[in-house]
């Protein structure tokens, strides 16, 4: 069977100015499927899934959704394939001017509409999906900590039962314990949601907990696709040395002063 | 002399790369100010914010203005025994320039300034891209209400910096420079025409809708963290006040200039 990808990049290239971000992307996620993308630092993964969010437009290549092409797409059809992503934020991303329940209620709100006194009924539920009591919805978000914006942030991304959900580096400063947490909270809610995932992340434990498969970005290119398990015997030295962290290596870092 | 050249002409272009970019910004932010869906919660807020917590700084603006108006005029009008002109110079200065311009520039301190820095934080903390993955426009969510406030508020402060200004001036005239109260009352209805007030409140409307395009402008592309913040904020409120001076010309010269 031959199923169409759920999300599917072919030759996608990305530059600002004369520095080459994407240089060439081929990748298909499954439907139900969680992809990981690891990579360097400023190796191109947020502008990856900035492009597919369509925050940002690629030069050249496709990218499909469910098969449908979004590049240069309207923006009528880019607000429907909206509907069908949820995104939680490298930091969060908060809306600080309103409380956790009508962040966690936006989506619903202001997106399909919703009246607030169902959407805060609904966001009081997703609040207790990630673990947060009721009551953690009447504060603001700077009233929490950071592994509890996390997971409010999640809350939000899970609210309006998207189809497909993008983590950007999920477990960056939380300690060991938090991310933990949050890598499990990620991995049960998408399955109960039956999201299909795309992550980016340096963190090699929470890539080898969320992901079915890792994909590595390296200048660009993605220099090898494989099921999570083959990670530790990829066969690839620029992995070995990601993975093991490195210093000497292939990879060098590019210092610059 | 090559570099030179290179140098002129890189600078010309970023600026017509700047224009370009502000008229793309006026033109959406414009077309999602008058096409539904609104945000009536939002238009509220931004009313209450710019309307109503701006009244004390206007309001002291405007009496002092009237009241120093009304002193300077009086001292200086003496000389050529003019000084029955006190009451009419303060109403038309008041409507006609004062309350409008200093309105406007205490209004881009406060407002412009805190638009720019909480959208600019708002870009810098991905808060506007989360809008977009919420399926929320950040023009109609952030900009519109906001620049809709901006322009239907402002006309309505100076209206009430009209009145308080012309009341510093009455103030002044009548406790202080021995004015009768009557006849200074009516010096001030006598020359005043309703093209006075409406030319100040136009100038209030342009006022407003350029101190919140401003602001929303420079917060909306405003990168880098906190100097970027910092940087858009300045920006906004010099590049408002500038153009508040230059519309306030081109607006007189509209209305008075033959």
């Amino acid at each position: 069977m031959t199923a169409v990808p759920k999300i599917e990049l072919k030759g996608v290239h990305k530059a600002f100015g004369p520095k080459v971000v994407l240089d060439g992307i081929d990748l298909s996620v499954a439907r139900g499927e969680s992809v990981v993308v690891i990579g360097g630092s400023g190796t191109g993964k947020s502008v990856m899934l900035k492009s597919i969010l369509g925050l940002l437009r690629p030069e050249s290549g496709s990218i499909r959704i469910d098969g449908e092409e979004v590049v240069g797409m309207g923006a009528k059809d880019r607000d429907r394939i909206m509907k069908k992503f949820g995104m939680l934020f490298q930091g969060g991303a908060l809306f600080d001017s309103l409380k956790v329940w009508e962040n966690v209620a936006f989506g619903l709100i202001q997106g399909q509409r919703m009246e607030r006194a169902k959407a805060r009924d609904i966001a009081i539920e997703k609040l207790a999906q990630v673990g947060l009591a009721a009551s953690t919805g009447d504060l603001f978000p700077s009233e929490l900590s950071g592994g509890m914006q996390k997971r409010v942030s999640l809350a939000r991304a899970i609210a309006t039962n998207p189809e497909i959900i993008f983590f950007d580096e999920p477990t960056t400063g939380l300690d060991p314990i938090m991310a933990d947490v949050i890598n499990d909270l990620i991995v049960k809610c998408c399955k109960e949601v039956g999201a299909t995932a795309l992550s980016i992340t340096h963190d090699m434990a929470s890539a080898r907990k969320i992901s079915d498969r890792i994909a590595m970005l390296y200048k660009g290119k993605l220099i090898w696709v494989g099921p999570a398990k083959d990670i530790d015997h990829s066969g690839n030295e620029y992995v070995d040395q990601f993975i093991h962290g490195r210093a000497v290596g292939p990879i060098t870092m590019e210092l610059r002063a | 002399m090559i570099t030179l050249l290179a140098t002129i002409g890189r600078v010309f272009l970023g600026f017509l790369a700047h224009v370009g970019r502000l008229s793309a910004f006026t033109a959406m932010a414009v077309s999602h100010t008058i096409r539904p869906p609104f945000y009536p919660r939002l238009i509220l807020r931004e009313f209450i914010e710019i309307g109503y917590f701006s009244l004390p700084v206007v309001g002291l603006t405007a009496v002092f203005t009237g009241m120093v108006l009304a002193l300077q005029s009086y001292s200086g009008f003496s000389r050529f025994a003019a000084e029955g002109a006190v009451a009419t110079v303060v109403v038309l200065s008041v409507t006609r320039e004062l309350a409008p311009v200093l309105a406007g520039l205490m209004v881009a301190g406060r407002i412009g300034a805190s638009m720019a820095a909480e959208i600019g934080t708002m870009r810098v903390t991905e808060q506007i891209d989360a809008l977009t993955t919420l399926s929320t426009n950040p023009f109609k969510y952030l900009v519109a209400p906001r620049i809709l406030a901006g322009t239907l508020m402002l006309p309505f402060l100076v209206l009430i910096a009209d009145i308080i200004g012309v009341f510093g001036g009455y103030i002044v005239g009548v406790y202080k420079l021995g004015f009768n109260s009557a006849t200074y009352i009516a010096r001030t209805w006598e020359f005043l025409e309703p093209l006075d007030v409406i030319s100040g409140l136009t100038k209030a409307a342009v006022f407003g809708f350029l101190i919140t395009l401003m602001g929303c402008y420079n917060g909306y592309y405003s990168k880098g963290g906190a100097q970027g913040v910092g940087a858009a904020t300045t920006n906004a409120v010099v590049s408002a006040a500038i153009m508040i001076l230059v519309f306030n010309y081109l607006i007189t010269a509209m209305f008075f200039g033959k």
